[in-house]
């Protein structure tokens, strides 16, 4: 692609991309989290991509059973986990033929050179071993026996050569951790932690991690270390955060900041249960988890407990928000407080359960029968999932509607250094329950109405137990105001047209415009395709041309001035995990010549790849 | 904020009502004849005995006849969607242990569309309260077979015989692991409300069936069982402690049988020779056995309590581990949580 390539001699760098993979049993999440974490520490701003096969465990050795975990680390600031590696760290065969295409032209191969042997071969359907010959001649290959190596150096723990095997990942942390000059001591931490009481373990980890370290050190690879020095970021604190973590997170900020328990009705769905497991955890937050029997009593129970006074939360990916949506519309027609949190992943169907896409915009938006609106958010970073759960909460309590907040299995395992927020700079979100009367009746009787609106068009949170307020609510129509049940033909057209016009009157804040503003280009996007979009405008603004980029977090309603912006544009680009949802949306409401791009292999968008889109779409020529 | 509403102790003693406190201002909608008249009187003129308050009751309903049930009580109520209704008053019921939540619904609505849930809403003994119209009949979509319709029904829907087996709501139940479990019948106000106060009072989830007549699609469904004049031969009451008798002059009983039990006549066995009705026995399988007796109701059946255990409430135990965590690791801190995973400071 259009990276410059890495010069394997170069002592310091100013980034780097490191790819670690293996056998989906042989560690390299955990390998690669341990990595990222220690550079977090050492101050790089840095962004991760971990990828695994749907399968719990594929075949031993197979393709099908490769997992990976690419890490970017850098000076400076950074927006993607990186297009292609610089490195590729290949556990087995099979890891080094599924990964080996993506890796740069003069990258580093580190290869565990005992498992590249006949049986591995063959079922990564090598004919004869990569590593001998001139197959790799385009690439630095280092080769580390590092299965013996490790049984070597745990043999006189009394692990059993078997378990021994099992801590190689730690000896190629402990490798890599030489060539980039990583602390050690956080790893060592981690490891006394996690295995706290089987000292064996920790005792083999331990002795893997430093003889890869020593290994680094002693073998003939001084001429491979290489130093990324820390970035200069913002000041403050600062910590290394997923996005299924930042939106748990996000969650218990918001209870924390209406007063109201929070409610999460869930059911297990990949890439989505991490938020069910991190809430489950943090219940001396006041917080309620629930694992209901399917998706639909998720949500059931969910708008259950917001009925009764509670932040009702159901975190789903997309099969399951099919599942939930006659219940969301129900929601609607209820007018409750609800937030919907759809971690997408590719479809249709079970389609790719542990990959990302980013398909389910128009199922937000429309996916549910009758006119039946609702407010969708899209978070575009890991650290951004936290605030935009906050946002959709308080969208939700404060307008009394369901709210559809949008990430997907990117931004959900993927991680990036966030500058902690001060807890006291949050703004509390105001919660007002209904308590008493609202109207009088014609026998002049004091007398409560359902559904009689404040100015926000809003009705009242009127919660069981509260004396005199007794109402019966459900999905039949209502008539507006009284709240009885009404099938009169011009009371339907007004309350649909209510239920339009309020969701269409939330304030949202106005798009803003980076990049060059100055240019005939925008390119425009959504969720989590912001990291790539960004990167690859700042590429070609660098190089001289005039490119503007705009993010939409708000995708109903939509911002008021994007309109006006779209129109101070030639030319609009429209970048998307998906066939083309948001420019379908953009072509409609704004009537502009939105192209699509879009990219569909469960993987997300690159920056080198929008940059070489945007250039074709400017004439191609560098400037 | 929830926290004032759970300890509300503006006044503990639950003022006086009658049922016409608990009537609301809607006009009954039901076909004129219809069963759901008369387990809507006998639940209005129940509420004021029970002592319960208004404003801390709730009706939980799905789609169906029956699911109208809430608009007529003046209570807080929700009229949901098909089925749902028990997995709505689940997350209700969690989040405000200090309500009383009732869910009421039909056979279609409970059984078919809303099965799932209502069985783990009764394998997870939830406190909630939940009445089981069975008519064996879908009767607001005019008139197709329902999951408790016996086998080989004519229907609109199965014009030559529905050709599946039917659910026996009672075994159902007691199969998913219900805390109690009982059956009644829309023409008898009396055991009806016996069975709901029972319900009532009930710590966990209960599940009553009530036979109930839907006069315009399925007409006399129970009525060979249910009729003033063959009830005593053809009701078998459970009553706790008791042998297990019925028949105009006693003469009939229950026995076991074979690891089950069987219908006999009391001269033949005498009534030390009897089942004694035993609803808190933990094994579910004798009560099992008694819903078995009558395949459908045209052969003698029993109603009553048939189980009744108490096995620990749900919500009092997730609740439980909420006030547990902050027992034990202090309200949470937000700051803390944010700074819990590795940080550090530019
Ligand atoms: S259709 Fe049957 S069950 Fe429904 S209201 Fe009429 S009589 Fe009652």
């Amino acid at each position: 692609m259009t990276e410059t390539s890495l010069e394997p001699l170069v002592t310091e760098v100013d980034r780097v991309i490191i790819r670690f993979a293996g056998d989906s049993g042989d560690g390299m999440q955990l390998t690669g989290d341990r990595f990222t974490t220690a550079s977090a520490l050492f101050g790089n701003d840095l962004a991760t991509l971990p990828e695994y096969p749907a399968e719990i465990r594929a075949p031993a050795g197979t393709l099908a059973g490769v997992s990976s975990f690419q890490v970017h680390i850098s000076d400076h600031d950074i927006l993607t986990p990186g297009d292609a590696p610089h490195v590729l760290v290949a556990m087995n065969p099979a890891a080094l033929k599924s990964q080996l295409d993506s890796v740069l032209d003069g990258g580093t191969i580190i290869a565990n050179a005992d498992t590249f042997e006949e049986r591995n071969l063959a079922k990564a359907g090598y004919a004869h071993n990569p590593l001998e010959g001139d197959d790799l001649a385009a690439y630095r290959v280092v080769q580390v026996p590092m299965t013996s190596l490790t049984k070597e150096a745990c043999k006189d723990l009394g692990v059993k050569p078997r378990d021994a095997e099992r801590s190689k990942n730690f000896f190629a942390l402990g490798l890599l951790s030489w060539m980039y000059s990583r602390p050690l001591e956080p790893t060592i931490e981690w490891i006394e932690a996690k295995f706290a009481g089987r000292d064996l373990v920790i005792a083999a980890n331990k002795a893997a991690f430093s003889a890869g370290h020593a290994y680094g050190e002693t073998a003939e690879l001084a001429d491979h270390r290489v130093i990324v020095q820390p970035a200069e970021l913002p000041s403050g604190t600062y910590t290394n955060i997923s996005g299924n973590t930042a939106l748990a997170w996000g969650l218990v900020a918001a209870g924390h900041l209406s007063g109201l328990r929070v409610f999460l009705g869930s059911y297990p769905i990949t890439p989505a249960s991490d938020i069910l497991h991190e809430l489950s955890k943090r219940k001396e937050f006041d917080i309620a988890t629930f694992q209901a029997e399917d998706e639909i009593a998720a949500v059931g129970s969910a708008l259950g407990a917001a009925y009764g006074g509670h932040l009702g939360v159901t975190t789903t990916s997309g099969p399951g928000v099919a599942l939930k949506a006659e219940t969301i519309g129900l929601a609607v027609s209820l007018e409750l407080p609800l937030v919907i949190v759809n971690v997408q992943r590719g479809g249709p169907s079970t389609g790719l359960p542990t990959k990302t896409e980013a398909a389910d915009l128009l199922m937000a938006l429309y996916g549910r029968h009758g006119e039946s609106p609702l407010p969708v958010l899209a978070a575009r970073t890991p650290a951004d999932c936290f605030d935009q759960a906050i946002e959709a909460s308080r969208i939700a309590i404060e307008h009394r509607t369901p709210v559809m907040l949008l990430t997907d299995g990117y931004l959900a395992n993927s991680s990036e250094p966030w500058l902690l927020p001060d807890v006291d700079d949050l703004e509390p979100i105001p919660v007002e329950f209904a308590s008493g009367f609202n109207q009088v009746d014609e026998d002049g009787n004091e007398v409560f109405w359902p559904y009689l609106r404040d100015e926000k068009l809003a009705r009242p949170w009127a919660i069981p137990g509260t004396p005199d307020l007794m109402h019966r609510i459900g999905g039949l129509e209502k008539e507006d105001g009284s709240g009885s049940v009404s099938y009169d033909s011009d009371n339907h057209a007004h309350m649909v047209g209510i239920r339009a016009e309020r969701i269409a009157r939330i304030p949202v804040p106005d798009v803003e415009v980076t990049g060059d503003p100055d240019g005939d280009l925008v390119v425009v996007g959504w969720g989590s395709t912001w990291g790539a979009i960004a990167g690859a405008v700042r590429r070609v603004c660098g190089m001289g041309h005039s490119v503007a980029h705009v993010h939409l977090t708000h995708l109903n309603p939509l911002p008021a001035n994007m309109g006006e912006v779209l129109r101070g544009f030639e030319k609009v680009l429209v970048p998307e995990m998906n066939l083309g949802q948001l420019v379908r949306l953009l072509r409609d409401e704004y009537l502009v010549d939105a192209r699509p791009v879009s990219k569909v292999s469960g993987q997300p968008f690159t920056a080198g790849e929008l940059q070489q889109i945007i250039l074709g779409e400017l004439g191609g020529e560098d400037r | 904020m929830t926290d004032t509403l759970l300890t509300d102790g503006a006044s503990d003693e639950v003022p006086p009502t009658t049922r016409a406190d608990w009537q609301s201002d809607q006009e009954v909608r039901w076909c004129p004849g219809c069963g759901d008249y008369s387990i809507l009187t006998a639940l209005q003129l129940l509420m004021p005995e029970l002592g319960a308050r208004r404003e801390k009751t709730v009706f939980v309903s799905g789609i169906g006849c029956a699911a109208r049930f809430p608009y007529y009580m003046n209570t807080y109520g929700m009229h949901s969607i098909h089925g749902r209704a028990p997995a709505i008053a689940t997350g209700l019921a969690l989040a405000r242990p200090d309500l009383d939540v009732w869910v009421v619904g039909g056979d279609g609505d409970m059984l078919s569309i809303g099965g799932n849930h209502l069985i783990h809403a009764l394998r997870r003994n939830i406190d909630i309260n939940i009445l089981l119209f069975n008519n064996q009949i879908y009767g607001l979509t005019k008139g197709q077979f329902s999951p408790t319709s016996e086998k080989g029904k004519i229907t609109k829907s199965s014009p030559v015989g529905s050709c599946a087996t039917p659910f026996n709501p009672v075994s159902v139940a007691l199969g998913a692991e219900a805390s109690f479990v009982a059956r009644t019948h829309d023409m008898d106000r009396h055991h009806m409300q016996e069975m709901f106060r029972r319900s009532y009072e009930h710590p966990g989830t209960s599940m009553v069936e009530v036979y109930q007549n839907c006069n315009v699609f399925n007409d006399g469904a129970f009525e060979t069982i249910t009729k003033k004049a063959v009830r005593d031969d053809m009701l078998i009451p459970l009553r706790h402690g008791e042998p297990i008798r019925f028949g105009s002059e006693g003469q009939f009983g229950v026995a076991r049988h074979d690891g089950g039990v069987e219908l006999v006549e009391v001269a033949d066995v005498g009534v030390e020779g009897l089942l004694v009705h035993d609803e808190t026995r933990p094994d579910p399988s004798t009560a099992f056995a008694l819903s078995r007796l009558a395949e459908s109701p045209d052969r003698p059946t029993p109603i009553g309590v048939f189980r009744a255990v108490d096995r620990g409430e749900y919500a009092g135990a997730m609740n439980a581990q909420v006030d547990e965590a902050r027992a034990a690791r202090g309200k949470g801190d937000l700051h803390a949580l944010l700074h819990s995973l590795p940080t550090w400071t530019v």
